[in-house]
């Protein structure tokens, strides 16, 4: 094999043939982007700006920008040559994840709801034996 | 004795005590250190251990590791299958005023120590091992995307049945059953160190097993050949593909699981615990989640043997490829929405349980399709019922079956009855051996002669598979019937007036013929082995369609001396028609040196997970050499060397006329 | 005939340099395997966060400028791991390693910071073993620890081989998969910082 010694070589080849070679613009774009979305969010938060749910919303939306943010400048993807099997992998793995975690969420909230009944409805299942 | 309590500090849990004691334990690890013992002396007399050393355990090349993962596989068969004699033993006997041959604890344990070492150590191992020997001759690559990685695999799947092996010698096993469902599998029901043994057993093997599905995934996508584009590549690969992408996304919910599980269990944390705030259902979630991929996992490369086996036995080409592969990813995205199926009963609500019922019934329609297909490759093909086509069409058979029951069981108010009955013991035991274990039958004796350059024998394979099929159903049918009755799974005692015994002696007799089936392939292999001389089959024994029959017999380790130029699907039964068979020039070939490092990696985490069971602390810290050896070898450039076009040529000229 | 080796050459370094994206490719599938890893623990702090058995909960334990401040320290340290890449591309050795150094202090400085944090609960009792919700919590977190160590490590390691090889392929394919690995730890981080500790100061 030919070893490259000179990376100037390699470097023209690099940025002729690989798209996803960094550039500094990009990094800048998403280290300022990611640090005001953090700080949105913080401040959102701190300051109890908006009703709960309200900001459950806005925070998950806020982190799910950043995650698309810090994916695209400094994870680079979506910019490799076609088959882009880094973002299909990536993709099957959000697939993945959203089964996973939201699959878990809901059997599990669903069954609490069903053998571990909160305060509020314990007191009321008591009255209504109460009542009969 | 003094001095041993005197370095209880320093051994951790570890004492003279945990060393077995009564006759049966006893003989079992006897067995476990006589066998090595035995293994040591031979290579010792025969000066075979420089031979071993440089030929096999420094090996980086993927078909030598695959025999290996099959050797091991087969070895630990031996094991699961001396577990279910005593098992069936004991069910067929322990009735009413008698208690059979084991204690209630041991039953349990030899229970949890079947299911765990039956999936992870036989069925995972032959997998990987086909996988290993088939996957790169069949894409046309030279070797596999990550070698080192490759090697290190294995080694971790070595460690992981070590150390569940070591468990008959020192300190005693998981009583918990085979997925150790907490809280029974917590410290408090649970205070030996079996459960802990369960779980570094298979986490090592399973961090092995991601490791290699990792491998085999970058592997298809990135090292076939030029011209074999996806939707010309066997079926086999197409599964293969399928299953790995499963491994590299289920087994780290595996991984976390068992952690979780260890930390309960050693940092005094509340995952699981019924107390504390824990929550033990999130783990029957959790192991689920992975342990219901896990079975497809297992059976997806079963199905791509078949596809191979049906069509090379059939003479025709596979029927309806595309929507073979249409199904496969069915079934691979299905696999992940059912895993609920696996607790129904647990007390989630009729929208739960619906939906897990209905996707668990879907999943059988992909299954259905490639079913139909492989019939349809069988309808009107000339058909050669050679004994890989025998296990086929046993294997059509029993699956069918099993899935029917498994379709059944979807509806869950009759899984409420069927729970934990032996009805379902008797429906996975049709998917996993009437599925994953045929087809790699099939798929050993299919290949076989292509590594070893002589066939099976005929005859003593079909003595085999008659006593395989037979004990088989008079295995599990009974089951079935158990189970409508009311026989649940892992009862080592029950009364006499329940009118059980019957079946159960049926099913043990079932078990020792199985037992007789396995004798005859030992037979088979030893005369084959005898008999080889006679029974040379050439290259191309089969006149089979893909491009692995291409090559010289035995493969040379660099498979391919030219790579051959793809064009369509079965590239090579085309090559052998039109008597063209293309191929590029003769180039320099890179290959992996042979390193000890992978295999040195997989003893230091050995030390390190028996150190942990054990707590003996400064042990665990030797075993972190892993990560040192992982650093040492980041650093060395010189892992690779090169065979010269030319000597190319001549090596592959002497392959050619079976000088090597 | 020159242009003719050149084109030959140029084959060879597409060849090379396809097999390297072979390995980034390999290195990548890995990273989706972590981050389903991650998503269990999510799955499993979401199910337990309200299980505080008594103890206290998150709102009452975090201190959210305390975590805004490892936030951004994390933050800067990738992007100075980006500049580290991009003085590898053009080859320049010393800015390479002097940016790798930048990056390594900053992850060093999270790495204390939420030990420290973790030193602070469990003195004040509440432990991994206090309830459903701190194992999960200590667990979650302290995975993303790990993580960062053996991030730390690597960088380490690094700097020693750019120091000693110099910047050649092997390096800049390592290199780019260091930096894959940093930005992906980064990436879980907005997650940990969303769910459990903004989420977790909204509970209260």
């Amino acid at each position: 094999m030919n070893k490259i010694k000179n990376s100037q070589t390699y470097d023209v080849l690099v940025s002729r043939h690989n798209p996803e070679s960094a550039s500094l613009r990009g990094y800048i774009i998403g280290f300022l982007g990611s640090i005001a979305l953090t700080l949105i969010a913080y401040l959102l938060t701190y300051y109890h700006a908006a009703g709960r749910d309200v900001l459950f919303g806005l925070l998950a939306a806020l982190a799910l920008t950043q995650f698309a943010v810090q994916l695209i400048y400094f994870l680079h993807v979506g910019k490799e040559f076609s088959p882009r099997l880094k973002l299909i992998v990536m993709s099957c793995m959000i697939i993945v994840v959203c089964i996973l975690v939201g699959g878990s969420l809901w059997i599990m909230s669903n069954l609490n709801g069903r053998v571990m009944p909160s305060t509020k409805q314990m007191t009321r299942y008591m009255n209504d034996q109460d009542n009969l | 004795m003094s001095l041993f309590n005197n370095l209880a500090g320093i051994l951790g849990k570890l004492s003279l005590k945990q060393f077995p004691h009564d006759p049966l334990t006893m003989f079992g690890a006897g067995l476990i250190v006589l066998v090595p013992i035995v293994i040591i002396a031979i290579l010792t007399v025969t000066k075979r251990w420089r031979w071993l050393y440089r030929e096999w355990l420094t090996t980086q090349d993927p078909k030598r590791i695959g025999i290996m993962y099959i050797i091991v596989a087969i070895a630990m068969g031996l094991r699961g299958l001396s577990d279910v004699l005593l098992i069936r033993t004991q069910q067929a006997i322990s009735v009413g005023s008698s208690q059979g041959i084991l204690s209630a604890s041991h039953f349990q344990q030899i229970v949890s120590a079947h299911g765990t070492i039956m999936i992870f150590f036989v069925a995972m191992g032959l997998m990987f091992g086909i996988i290993n020997l088939i996957v790169p001759l069949q894409i046309g690559a030279r070797d596999v995307a990550f070698p080192f990685l490759n090697a290190t695999s294995f080694w971790l799947f070595f460690s992981g049945m070590v150390l569940i092996n070591l468990s008959l010698v020192i300190g005693d096993f998981s009583a918990a059953g085979w997925l150790a469902y907490p809280p029974l599998s917590e410290l408090k029901y649970s205070p030996t160190v079996g459960v802990d043994y369960w779980i570094w057993s298979l986490e090592i093997a399973g961090v092995g097993s991601l490791l290699a599905g990792i491998n085999f995934l970058v592997t298809i996508l990135k090292m076939r050949v030029k011209g074999m584009s996806l939707m010309k590549m066997p079926m086999f690969c197409w599964s293969v593909l399928g299953s790995m992408f499963l491994v590299a996304f289920a087994f780290p919910i595996l991984t976390v699981a068992l952690t979780l599980l260890a930390f309960d269990r050693d940092l005094g944390t509340h995952f699981f615990t019924s107390g504390g705030g824990g929550n033990m259902m999130m783990y029957v979630n959790l192991i689920w989640a992975w342990g219901h991929p896990e079975v497809y996992i297992l059976v997806l490369p079963a199905f791509g043997v078949f596809s191979e086996v049906v069509s090379a036995f059939s003479r025709k080409k596979l029927f309806g490829y595309t929507s073979m592969v249409w199904a496969i990813w069915a079934i691979v995205f299905l696999s992940f929405i059912v895993w609920l199926h696996h607790f129904f009963t647990m007390g989630a609500g009729s929208n739960v349980n619906a939906f897990f019922g209905i996707m668990t019934m879907i999943i059988a329609v992909p299954t259905g399709v490639k079913l139909f297909n492989w019939l349809f490759t069988m309808y009107r093909g000339k058909l050669d019922l050679k004994t890989p086509l025998l296990w086929f069409i046993a294997f059509a058979v029993v699956f069918t079956i099993g899935g029917m029951a498994g379709v059944l069981m979807a509806v869950p108010p009759i899984d409420f009855q069927l729970h934990n009955s032996l009805f379902l013991v008797a429906h996975f035991h049709m998917m996993i051996v009437g599925g994953v274990v045929f087809g790699y039958f099939a798929g050993i004796t299919y290949w076989f002669p292509k590594f070893f350059g002589f066939k099976l024998n005929e005859r003593l394979g079909r003595y085999a598979f008659w006593c395989w099929l037979i004990g088989f159903l008079l295995a599990f049918i009974p089951l079935y019937i158990l189970g409508f009755m009311g026989a649940t799974r892992r009862l080592n005692h029950y009364s006499a007036s329940l009118g059980w015994q019957p079946l159960f002696v049926v099913a043990g007799i079932g078990a020792v013929v199985i037992a007789v089936g396995v004798g005859f392939q030992f037979l088979q292999l030893i005369f084959s082995i005898l008999q080889r001389h006679q029974n040379t089959s050439g290259d191309d024994p089969w006149d089979a369609r893909s491009l692995e029959w291409s090559l010289p017999t035995p493969v040379p380790f660099y498979n391919y001396a030219r790579l051959p130029a793809v064009t369509e699907r079965d590239a090579f039964w085309i090559a052998k028609r039109t008597h063209q068979i293309d191929t590029r020039e003769y180039e320099p070939i890179e290959l992996p040196r042979n390193t000890p490092l992978s295999m040195i990696i997989g003893v230091s985490i050995l030390i390190f997970a028996f150190a942990i069971v054990w707590h003996i602390w400064w042990l665990a810290a030797v075993g972190l050499l892993a990560a040192v050896v992982i650093i040492i070898r980041s650093m060395d450039e010189n892992t690779t060397y090169t065979i010269s076009a030319n000597e190319v040529m001549k090596l592959d000229k002497l392959y050619r006329e079976g000088e090597v | 005939m020159a242009a003719e080796i050149e084109i030959h050459n140029t084959n060879r370094l597409i060849e090379s340099y396809d097999r390297d994206a072979t390995t980034i490719l390999g290195f990548w599938v890995y990273l989706m395997t972590d981050c389903v890893l991650f998503a269990s623990l999510f799955a499993v702090f979401a199910v337990l966060r309200n299980n505080t058995f008594g103890g206290p909960s998150g709102a009452t334990l975090f201190s959210l400028p305390y975590v805004l401040a490892e936030t951004f320290s994390l933050l800067t340290s990738s992007f100075t791991c980006g500049l580290a890449v991009l003085s590898a591309q053009r080859g320049n050795k010393k800015h390479t390693i002097f940016w790798f150094g930048v990056t390594f202090l900053l992850g060093l400085i999270f790495l204390i910071m939420e030990i420290s944090e973790f030193h602070k609960f469990v003195k004040m009792g509440d432990s991994w073993q206090r309830s459903g919700f701190l194992s999960s919590y200590f667990t979650l977190v302290g995975t993303h620890g790990l993580h960062i160590t053996i991030g730390l490590i690597w960088i380490a390691v690094m700097c020693v081989y750019v120091y000693k090889r110099g910047i050649g392929q092997t390096t800049l394919k390592r290199i780019r998969m260091l930096s894959l690995f940093w930005h992906f730890l980064d990436v879980v981080w907005i997650f940990i910082f969303t769910v459990v500790y903004l989420f977790g100061a909204l509970h209260a």
